[in-house]
Order: structure tokens, then sequence, then C-alpha cells
């Protein structure tokens, strides 16, 4: 395979070895990280589906009985009903770390202290299907705010998967088959060097012998 | 202090507005952009757009993937429901895992 270009020695073989053992555990840590954020990952994209189907739902429902409503109210009654919201919601955002992706966690904060104080009018001027409408969007909020919160994980932490799955894979096929090569190959030519070494000792002795004791003459 | 934004069609997102969350009603897909970045850079830490609005800036909700805040979700309007929620998480699957195993 592919040998990096370096120049046969001692020196390059014992830095090659040193940077093959700090490959070598980085690709463990990677791998490890990559399957503890894949088991968290396959558990919260469970839940977020799982959320995300009863959220629509509800907001489904949410949805037929404003149309619902709209159908006997005209607009500006349902203007009225609606522009000055008793409730206001606040959040306060913390990040959480999971294995160095940051996660955020939501937590809401409501104005009043009842949170489900959200009809901002009067019964007797609108229908029942606004306020069911309402009542189901207010039930659903919390659930909703979760949804937002772990969707939001999932995306950061498939992102984070990808790019972890990437490094491991360039350690594992191209990195440290590199640096394994490459370090046969020093060995190689460094023992080569030493027969051929050898070989010529040899030579020369045989020579000075030759000459010495004036064999062959 | 951070606050919920919802954008998308007036008649899909006025309940919302009882519930103490901020609501821009928007329909045209440039409008939809422009508002967007207007909230994101403000304190509005989650987005709910519908689908029908989401389907139609699709490069738009890709930017704020990678980021912490804002969180951008999708919600089920009036019209136009396409599954692209649902669609998104699958999507975040395939990403991780490689091919969507939650079926």
């Amino acid at each position: 395979m592919s040998v990096l270009s370096v120049n046969p020695n001692r020196m390059e073989l014992t830095n090659l070895k040193r940077k093959l053992v700090t490959a070598l555990r980085g690709h463990k840590l990677l791998k490890d990280k990559r399957d503890e954020l894949m088991r968290q990952f396959l558990e919260l994209v469970r839940e977020n589906k799982a959320l995300r189907l009863e959220v629509e739902s509800a907001i489904k429902q949410a949805n037929n009985s404003m149309a619902l409503a709209r159908s006997v109210m005209q607009n500006e009654v349902l203007d009225v009903a609606l522009r000055l919201p008793k409730q206001q919601l606040h959040l306060e955002i913390e990040t959480r770390n999971v294995m160095s992706v940051l996660i955020p966690v939501f937590k809401p904060e409501f104005k009043t202290a009842d949170s489900g104080d959200v009809y901002s009018y009067g019964y007797a001027f609108t229908p029942f299907d606004l306020d069911s409408a309402i009542k189901a969007l207010s039930d659903i909020l919390p659930k909703l705010l979760r949804l937002a919160e772990v969707e939001k994980s999932c995306q950061l932490m498939a992102a984070e998967i990808e790019k972890t799955r990437r490094r491991v894979n360039a350690l594992e096929h191209v990195l440290i088959p590199q640096y394994q090569e490459t370090i046969k190959y020093i060995t190689m030519k460094l023992e080569e060097n030493e027969r051929g070494n050898i070989t010529r000792l040899m030579k020369v002795k045989d020579m000075m012998l030759a000459q010495a004791h004036q064999y062959g003459r | 202090m951070y606050k919920i934004a919802v954008m998308g069609d007036r008649d899909s997102i006025y309940c919302f507005a009882a519930l103490g969350l901020d609501i821009f009603p928007v329909e045209d897909p440039n409008l939809a952009v422009e508002t967007i970045r207007k909230v994101a850079s403000k304190d509005y830490a989650v987005i709910l757009i519908t689908e029908a609005l989401a389907a139609r800036i699709p490069e738009e909700i890709d930017r704020y993937s990678e980021r912490i805040t804002p969180a951008v979700v999708l919600i089920p309007g009036v019209v136009g429901n396409t599954g692209m929620g649902l669609r998104n998480v699958k999507r975040a699957v395939e990403k991780a895992v490689g091919s969507d195993i939650l079926n």
C-alpha cells in the first residue's frame, strides 16, 4: 500500500512508532465515543419520533377545532379575543454536555402561576371550539418544548456522530495502515543495510586474509 | 430570558398567541427568510414553523440545524402537511447511522 516518503533511518522509525501508538489510542477512544454517542442518539431519536407523532396529532386536533371556531366567528371577534394574551412564556436555556456535544435544555417559565391560565377572553362571545383548540395546544405545550429540545439534540448529535465516524474511518483505513506499512518498509530497509554491511565486512576480511597470507599466489 | 416564535400562515398559528408565544404570520417565502433571520438573531430559543412554509425555505431551515439555538421545529399547519417533520427525523437517523433503522 502507500508508504510515506520518509528517509529510512532509525530516527524516523522511532518517530513513526510513537505516532502509531498515538494513532491507535486515538482510534480506540474515538471508536468508544462513536459507540456511546450512537447509543444515546438512538434512545433520543426514538423519543423524538414518539413525541413528534403525539405533538402533531394534538396540533392537528387543535387546528380542526380552530377551523370550526373560525367558521362561526368573524375575523374581528377572533382578533379581539386573541389579541392580548394573558400568558407569557419565557425559556431558560441550560446546556448539557453529552460526549462533548453541547445540547440545550429548555426550562419554561410562565408569567402567571397557573400555566393553564391561557384564555385571554370572556367566554360569552366565543364558541367553545376556540376553547378546546387553545386547551389542546396548552396541554401539549410541555411536550412541544421537550420535542424542540430532543429534536435539536438529535440534529446536533447526528452531525457529531457523522464527524466522529469519519475520523474513526480515516484513522482505521488510512493513517494506521500507512504508518504500519512505513514502519515495515524502514525496518526492512535497515535490515537490508545491516546484511549488506555484514557481507561487505566478510568480503573485506577475506581480501585482507588473502593479502596477509599470500593465498592464491 | 429566551422566547418562542411561531411562524406560518395566520390561521395555523393564531392559537399559539394565546399561550404566550410570539407569532409572526408570513406566507411569502422571501419574507419568511427575512423574518426567520431577524427572529434567529434575537432572543428566540425555539422557532415553530409550519411544514407548509418550511417546505418552501428548506436551505434556510438547514442553516440552523448545527447551532444550539434556535431550535427550529416543524409543526403541522391547517393545510399543506407533508410529513416533513417526521422525514427530518429520519434524515437525522440516516446521517448518523447510515440507513433508516427506525422502521
